[in-house]
Formats: structure tokens, C-alpha cells, sequence
């Protein structure tokens, strides 16, 4: 008797899960359809936002989202890579790798509004020395900081997938007189390749969905951004910005930015876990 | 023997040992970033760091301003931040940690039946969502309906983010024991609910342990769910069904006030250090276990 209840409490804990994420989606949908219904297909691709008269889109910024992303990505690649070498190639399993890989992973638990203070209050008098534009807000200073937010995420898993390169191989490239980096070029990275692609793919799904930081930093227009030096707002920053004040068609608009955005953050996740999976078997 | 070495050769490994230092010297770098916040919050908020700051709720922005005119660091502290955090988190984890390690259970338990492949990808899917959307999802089904923003809302958002967190390491650590403990229970007569109580999650502890200071830690900063759900208050408030403060969202306003900028940087610094805390405590007791 008492087993039955305990199985039975565990399917429902289980069952709890599905509800939620069930709800979690049809939430969404359901508040969106009047966004949606308003103004079609468009809400994707006009780039209209005006409180006044109450016409929304979404263009500006999932543009405004994907810039900074993909620059985080790009920004971060350099630094994200040489960290997963060190650790997974170079020093793996020294005590160096020890330190630099607890390091990194504390960057990870710094909360995203603390980056953003710091963005603000010291690289962004650095963008305005450099020229960028006259506040220094703007893409390129959210992407650097975005960039730095995703660094552990990124290194932390391609460092995994870079240890789990058999011995044989890289000892193989050896004898044959590889030097260090022609092994790590010609067998480490193609063997850990998709592994740390997807490790890539998982982090550019953080870059989208960081709020805060980005709020603070991206300058909070509502134009496409056209180039590093435009101010713009990413679908989460909107959200945090204008939900506060919202009603009616507008919290619909907003609710139906939140589905765009969920929907784009799970089919990126979606895709990095099914390549993990397929590089696991 | 270096002499023997042709050009190309020297060329080959000149260039390797280039690429290594190039590695070495990025890596470092990344190390920067977290050191230079860390000493731009100690330097800036070691000032204000006072008992005050712990006894004290935040003061309003004219309190503020018309000290910073008499030239006196800005009187009050963040108590009602520091409460209303407290508030949030203990009501999260009563909401995330039972439920989350249930299904953990489940998981590890029906490793390959559909439901728990199924579950296993949405805790996946719950995983990826921004917080902003888990905040907004929240507004729509507490906030609106009690027509009042409240710490309870907070904390629902706060533990749907910790519950995946919660689940996979239950799973993980679970997997991790040798299946002859639970046969050597079952056969001594435990029932299937004493030997998961008694014997399967006690052993695991420390792993669901870690697993459940990382969620916290990582939820603790959050401020995007918190600014659609809780909103903010400026007395200490214990009610759950009205607006309370947290400590992120007080660096949030004091970040929109300029009179109040002074209270960003020990307010950040105590958070932020509380974060690291939990973390380095987390990475501590993990490492102990896998020892063992």
C-alpha cells in the first residue's frame, strides 16, 4: 500500500513537469493570439513601435537580438576556445587547469545585473573614448558584455568534449611527428568537432535570452540596429523595459515578443542537445 | 640533437609552441573580467559596508539626496532587500527542491519508459527558457489573477528556474550508485519506498545537496522575473501575497536613482559574495564526494 503511494507521488511529481511546460506554452500562446490577430504576419516583419497609436512589431528587436548574439558569439570564440585547450588539452587534469577552469566557472555565477553595473560604470567611458558614439551605449558595448557572460558556458563543455578525444589518436599523430598544434588542428578539434559546436549553439541560446545586462547596457531604442555603434533593444529587453506599464494590446504585443523569443531559445537548445546526443553515441 | 632539425621543422614547432602561448595568454586574460568587477565592487562599496547596511531599510531618494548635499554617505541600509530575498528563496525552495527531487527519482528510477524520456527533455526545455519569459508567464497566472504583485509570485518564478537544476542532479547522482545497493535493500525485505527513502536518496546526499546550492545560488542575482512579479516595496514586509523587495531588485532601482547610486556597489558586493559563497562551498562538497 504504502509502495503504491510512493509511485504513484513519483509519476505525479513527473506528470506536475509536463502540466507546467504544457502551461507554460499555452499561456503564451494565449495571451499572444490578440497581438497576433491584430496585426498578422506583420507583428514578424514591419518595424513599427508606437505606444500612441498602438501599433507593434517585432522586428527591430529580434534584429536588435540577434546582432548582439552573434557578436557575443564571435567576441567570445577566441577566449571561450583557448580556455577549453588549456583545460582540456594542454594542462587536462593539472592543477593550473584546476584553478582557471573554478575561475571561469564563477564568471558564471556572477548575477547578469552586477555585469551590467560594470558595463556601465567601466567599459562604457572606454567606448566613449573610443569613439563609438557619444554615450557609449549600444550594440557593441552589450555584446562585449554578453560575450563575457557566455564564455563559461561555451569553454566549460568543448573542454569536456576536447578530454574525451581518445589517447590513441593524438599518440598516432605523435609518432608520426606531428607537432603539438598540427594535432590539435588535424585531430582533437576535427574529433571534438560537433561537441563543441554544439557547446557553441547552447551558449549562443544563453546570448538570447540575457536580460538585464543587456537592458542596461543596449541603450533602449527601438529602431534595427544598422551597425556596432546603434543603440537598439534586444526581445528581452523590451520585455523587462515596457512590461512594467503595459496593458491591453500592448502586454499582448509583449506576451507575443515572449513566444518568439521562447520559441527561438528551445530550437536552439533543441538542435546543440540533439547534436550532443548523436556525439555521445 | 636541436641542430639536427630542419627548417621547416624548426618552422613546425616554432609555430606550435607560438599557438600554446597564444593559448595561455588568452586564458589568462579571460581571468581578468571577474577580478576587475570583484575590485571595482570592493573598492567602491567597502565604504557603505557597515552594520547599518544590515539593520537599516533603504532609505527614499530625498533621505539620500539631501545627504549627499551635507556631504555624509547616504544613511540606511538594505534590510528590507536582504528579507524579501529570504522570503522569495525559502518559499522557492519549498516549491522547487520536494518536487524537483520526485521527479528526479522518477527519472532515474524509469530511465527508458516515454513518460520519463519525455520529461527529461521538457526539464531540458524548462532549462533554456529566458527569465524574462519565465517572469512574464508568472505575471499572467499569480499576478493577474490576485491582482496584486507579491513575494509569492517571485517565488514561483524563481522555482520553476531552480527546478530543472534540481532534477538533473537528482538524476545524475542517483545513476551514479551501484545498483547492487538497492538489490542488497530490496533484499533485505525494505519496500521499494523504504529503500529509495531510506537508502538511495541518503546516499546520494551530498550529490542533491550540491545540485540544490547551485540552483539557489544561481537564481539568487536574478532580477528580470523578479521586476514583472515582485515588483519592489520599501518597508520590510513578511506577507507573501504583497510586494516585497530583493536585494538584486534594490541594486535595480538604486542603478535608475542617482541620488541613491552610492548603495549600488556595497549592495552588489554583498550579493555577489554570497553567490561566490555558495558556489565555492557547492564545487567543495562535490569534489569531497567523487573522491569517496
Amino acid at each position: 500500500m504504502k509502495d503504491k503511494i510512493f509511485r504513484a507521488s513519483l509519476f505525479v511529481a513527473a506528470c506536475l513537469i509536463i502540466i507546467l511546460t504544457a502551461s507554460i506554452v499555452y499561456g503564451l500562446v494565449s495571451q499572444s493570439l490578440d497581438a497576433f490577430s491584430n496585426f498578422g504576419f506583420g507583428f514578424i516583419t514591419s518595424s513599427e513601435w508606437d505606444s500612441r497609436n498602438d501599433v507593434y512589431s517585432a522586428l527591430p528587436f529580434i534584429m536588435g537580438t540577434l546582432l548582439t548574439s552573434v557578436l557575443a558569439l564571435l567576441f567570445c570564440i577566441p577566449f571561450s576556445l583557448s580556455v577549453s585547450l588549456f583545460n582540456g588539452e594542454y594542462f587536462r587534469g593539472h592543477r593550473a587547469s584546476t584553478i582557471l577552469s573554478s575561475v571561469v566557472d564563477l564568471l558564471a555565477g556572477v548575477p547578469s545585473i552586477v555585469f551590467g553595473l560594470w558595463g556601465f560604470y567601466t567599459l562604457r567611458p572606454l567606448m566613449v573614448e573610443m569613439g563609438v558614439n557619444e554615450q557609449g551605449f549600444g550594440v557593441l558595448l552589450s555584446s562585449i558584455v554578453l560575450a563575457i557572460m557566455i564564455i563559461p558556458y561555451a569553454s566549460s563543455l568543448s573542454a569536456e568534449f576536447l578530454a574525451m578525444v581518445p589517447n590513441d589518436l593524438k599518440e598516432g599523430a605523435y609518432s608520426l611527428g606531428a607537432t603539438r598544434l598540427e594535432v590539435i588542428q588535424r585531430v582533437s578539434l576535427p574529433a571534438a568537432g560537433s561537441g563543441i559546436f554544439a557547446a557553441y549553439v547552447l551558449a549562443f541560446g544563453r546570448a538570447l535570452g540575457e536580460t538585464m545586462a543587456v537592458t542596461m547596457l543596449i541603450g533602449n531604442t527601438n529602431n534595427i540596429p544598422h551597425g556596432l555603434g546603434d543603440t537598439g533593444n534586444t526581445m528581452a529587453s523590451i520585455i523587462a523595459n515596457q512590461f512594467g506599464e503595459a496593458g491591453g494590446l500592448k502586454l499582448s504585443s509583449l506576451m507575443a515578443i515572449g513566444l518568439l523569443l521562447f520559441l527561438i531559445t528551445a530550437s536552439i537548445n533543441f538542435i546543440a542537445k540533439y547534436i550532443m546526443k548523436m556525439v555521445r553515441q | 640533437m636541436k641542430k639536427s632539425f630542419t627548417s621547416t621543422t624548426r618552422f613546425r614547432l616554432a609555430k606550435s609552441s607560438f599557438f600554446f602561448y597564444l593559448v595561455c595568454g588568452f586564458s589568462l586574460v579571460t581571468l581578468i573580467p571577474l577580478f576587475l568587477i570583484l575590485w571595482e565592487l570592493i573598492r567602491k562599496g567597502y565604504a557603505q559596508f557597515n552594520p547599518s547596511l544590515f539593520t537599516e531599510v533603504a532609505p527614499t531618494s530625498m533621505e539620500a539626496m539631501l545627504a549627499h548635499i551635507s556631504g555624509a554617505p547616504i544613511p540606511g541600509g538594505i534590510l528590507n532587500g536582504i528579507t524579501g530575498t529570504i522570503l522569495i528563496l525559502s518559499l522557492a525552495i519549498l516549491f522547487a527542491i520536494p518536487l524537483g527531487i520526485t521527479t528526479g527519482v522518477y527519472l532515474a528510477e524509469k530511465q527508458d519508459k516515454p513518460v520519463a524520456r519525455l520529461v527529461r527533455s521538457l526539464s531540458d526545455l524548462l532549462q533554456g527558457i529566458p527569465s524574462i519569459v519565465i517572469g512574464v508567464i508568472v505575471y499572467i497566472w499569480v499576478v493577474k489573477p490576485m491582482s496584486s504583485y507579491s513575494a509569492l509570485a517571485g517565488s514561483v518564478a524563481l522555482a520553476i528556474m531552480m527546478l530543472p537544476m534540481v532534477i538533473r542532479s537528482t538524476e545524475e547522482s542517483l545513476k551514479m550508485l551501484p545498483t547492487s545497493l538497492k538489490e542488497a535493500g530490496l533484499a533485505l525485505g525494505g519496500s521499494y519506498a523504504t529503500v529509495v527513502l531510506r537508502i538511495l536518496l541518503p546516499s546520494a546526499f551530498s550529490g542533491l545537496f550540491t545540485g540544490s546550492l547551485l540552483a539557489i545560488s544561481r537564481v539568487m542575482g536574478e532580477t528580470a522575473p523578479l521586476l514583472v512579479t515582485v515588483l519592489g516595496a520599501t518597508t520590510v514586509n513578511w506577507d507573501i501575497t504583497r510586494p516585497v523587495s530583493a536585494a538584486s531588485l534594490l541594486i535595480w532601482e538604486f542603478y535608475n536613482d542617482p541620488n541613491l547610486a552610492g548603495l549600488i556597489w556595497s549592495t552588489s558586493l554583498l550579493l555577489l559574495l554570497i553567490i561566490l559563497g555558495i558556489n565555492l562551498c557547492a564545487k567543495s562538497i562535490a569534489k569531497r564526494w567523487k573522491i569517496q
